[in-house]
């Protein structure tokens, strides 16, 4: 962990030795995610409500989705640019490293820039948490921790299978974004407005209900079973297929060569 | 001219290259459409009535826009232009004979074009045989479509004059990362790329209709339909006309200007 500080640190250092840079990529971050948050709040504001969900209720949920991919994306994104690692033998130089490869991947790169989407996050959460009729306990609050935490694990799992099918493919998958970026755009509506077929898909194949819609049910009020609130702490569990698919690539891997 | 045609097709057979990006961009503009549709849906389902495009156009706009996503967007750039004005490479590109707005013009449209055409008809042929509310319905009439064509290859000329400028404002500011950083989600958002125009407030979607990001994807997939007709979209068109002479004329402009001031780094 301290190794991790030590990084964390010199990332930080090299960023800000470029401060101009730097501060324009943080306002452009949160302009991203500003302009969808203003694409929802014109739908909303003109149709009031979408499957009996009022504005204050979707902010809640576009909150909690998108500090969670805001978080893995700060932490986790050294899996991006895996690709060109696997390609250009990088790899190499980590195996031989006497450290988890998984830690060594992620502190290859700490994405500061995504502060300006975390504190965007922070704005839409308090939005949320003001404005929704939840009727507040310290349990809800922890249910709602826990959606935000669960949702950060499922994204750093994707962004983890992300990096792992480069092992076989060589090439970043472009259409894994659908499940990452896709996910963050689509997933600002409770999932249930994609109807009943959606919901099963994000329940058993990619968990992205199980840190959304159903805890948000409980919290919302709509559904009066605490257990669904505990669901979230499933969420994670989706890594370990990812986490075993990415076992089998660094079996599986050859080096490039140089 | 010639000169700027062979250009084109020098790049336009170089995008045509990448085969394997095109097909994964295609799934993913695919699901991408799909999901909005469906999101879309669930709204008319319980606001029918004020709704303000008919449903079978937003269904034709979102199609079109996901499969002409490469030609029509506002933030494809090329980082080999922006790195030659960085690195003082520009240099090579002022010996040739040939105006540089001309040769830059022409490659960016190529780049674009050599996209789309690998993109765009899966897509298409996938969404007009599709079930019901997400089928991709004919252009209203065939002269609507001649119409439609025509202002896409107007909406292409006007996007790549509004990149142009991007590119040579990096002359007065070298770097280029913040300003890019930023004109992406803002154009993206202000040309209809996240939500069509008729979905924003009436007093933004009006004064947009007649900014240049208006003249810009809005056009051509709202004429398509026919959810743009008339009087309206002669309007349109020669908006489109008006913006695209004044967005070169700035670029033509900036391009001139910064080469007097251009100093070139490095050797």
């Amino acid at each position: 962990m301290r190794l991790y500080f030590r990084f964390f640190a010199m990332h930080l250092k090299s960023r800000m030795a470029y401060k101009k840079s730097f501060f324009f990529s943080v306002v452009g971050q949160f302009l991203t995610s500003f302009s969808a948050f203003l694409a929802l709040w014109f739908l909303l504001y003109r149709f009031e409500n979408v499957r009996g969900y009022t504005i204050s209720e979707v902010l809640l949920c576009f909150g909690v989705v998108l500090s969670a991919f805001a978080l893995a994306e700060c932490f986790f994104r050294g899996f991006d640019t895996f690709s060109a690692t696997v390609r250009t033998a990088q790899f190499d130089r980590i195996l031989l490293r006497p450290r988890s490869l998984i830690f060594q991947v992620l502190c290859e790169r700490i994405e500061f820039s995504r502060l300006g989407k975390l504190l965007q996050a922070a704005l839409m959460l308090g939005c949320g948490i003001a404005a929704a009729p939840v009727a507040w306990t310290p349990y809800r609050a922890l249910v709602l921790a826990m959606m935000i935490l669960g949702g950060c694990a499922v994204f750093a799992a994707l962004f983890l299978l992300y990096a792992a099918l480069c092992f076989f493919t060589l090439e970043g998958l472009e259409f894994m974004n659908v499940f990452t970026d896709g996910a963050r755009e689509f997933a600002a509506y409770p999932l249930d407005v994609y109807g009943p077929a959606l919901l099963k898909i994000c329940t058993f194949i990619i968990p992205y209900a199980l840190f959304q819609y159903y805890p948000l049910q409980y919290l919302l009020g709509r559904s009066s079973d605490p257990r669904l609130g505990l669901l979230p702490l499933l969420a994670p569990l989706f890594a370990l297929p990812c986490w075993a698919v990415w076992h089998i690539g660094v079996r599986k891997y050859k080096s490039a060569g140089s | 001219m010639k000169a700027y045609l062979s250009f084109f097709r020098m790049r336009l057979v170089n995008g045509l290259q990448y085969r394997t990006a095109a097909l994964a961009g295609v799934i993913t503009q695919f699901f991408w459409g799909f999901m909005e549709i469906q999101l879309y849906r669930a709204f008319y389902a319980d606001h029918a009535a004020a709704f303000p495009m008919q449903f079978s156009h937003l269904v034709s706009y979102i199609w079109l826009r996901q499969a002409f996503l490469a030609l029509l967007n506002t933030w494809t750039y090329e980082n080999e232009l922006f790195d030659m004005i960085l690195n003082g490479n520009v240099a090579y590109e002022l010996c040739r004979p040939a105006s540089l707005y001309g040769m830059w013009f022409s490659r960016t449209a190529a780049l674009r074009l050599s996209r789309a055409a690998l993109r765009f008809w899966p897509i298409l042929l996938v969404a007009a045989l599709l079930p019901e509310p997400f089928r991709m319905h004919l252009a209203a009439t065939p002269l609507t479509f001649v119409w439609f064509i025509l202002s896409m290859a107007l909406t292409v000329c006007v996007t790549v004059a509004f990149t142009l400028i991007v590119y040579f404002s990096c002359f007065y500011t070298v770097s280029s990362d913040g300003i890019r950083a930023i004109l992406m989600p803002v154009t993206d958002f202000l040309c209809g790329g996240l939500i069509p125009l008729p979905f924003m407030p009436e007093g933004l979607a009006r004064a947009l209709q007649y900014s240049p990001f208006g003249a810009m994807l809005n056009a051509p997939l709202r004429i398509y339909s026919g959810d743009i007709a008339g009087r309206a979209m002669a309007e349109t068109m020669l908006l489109q006309v008006f913006w695209l002479g004044v967005l070169c004329a700035i670029g033509y402009w900036m391009q001139k200007r910064g080469m007097k001031r251009l100093c070139i780094q490095g050797g």
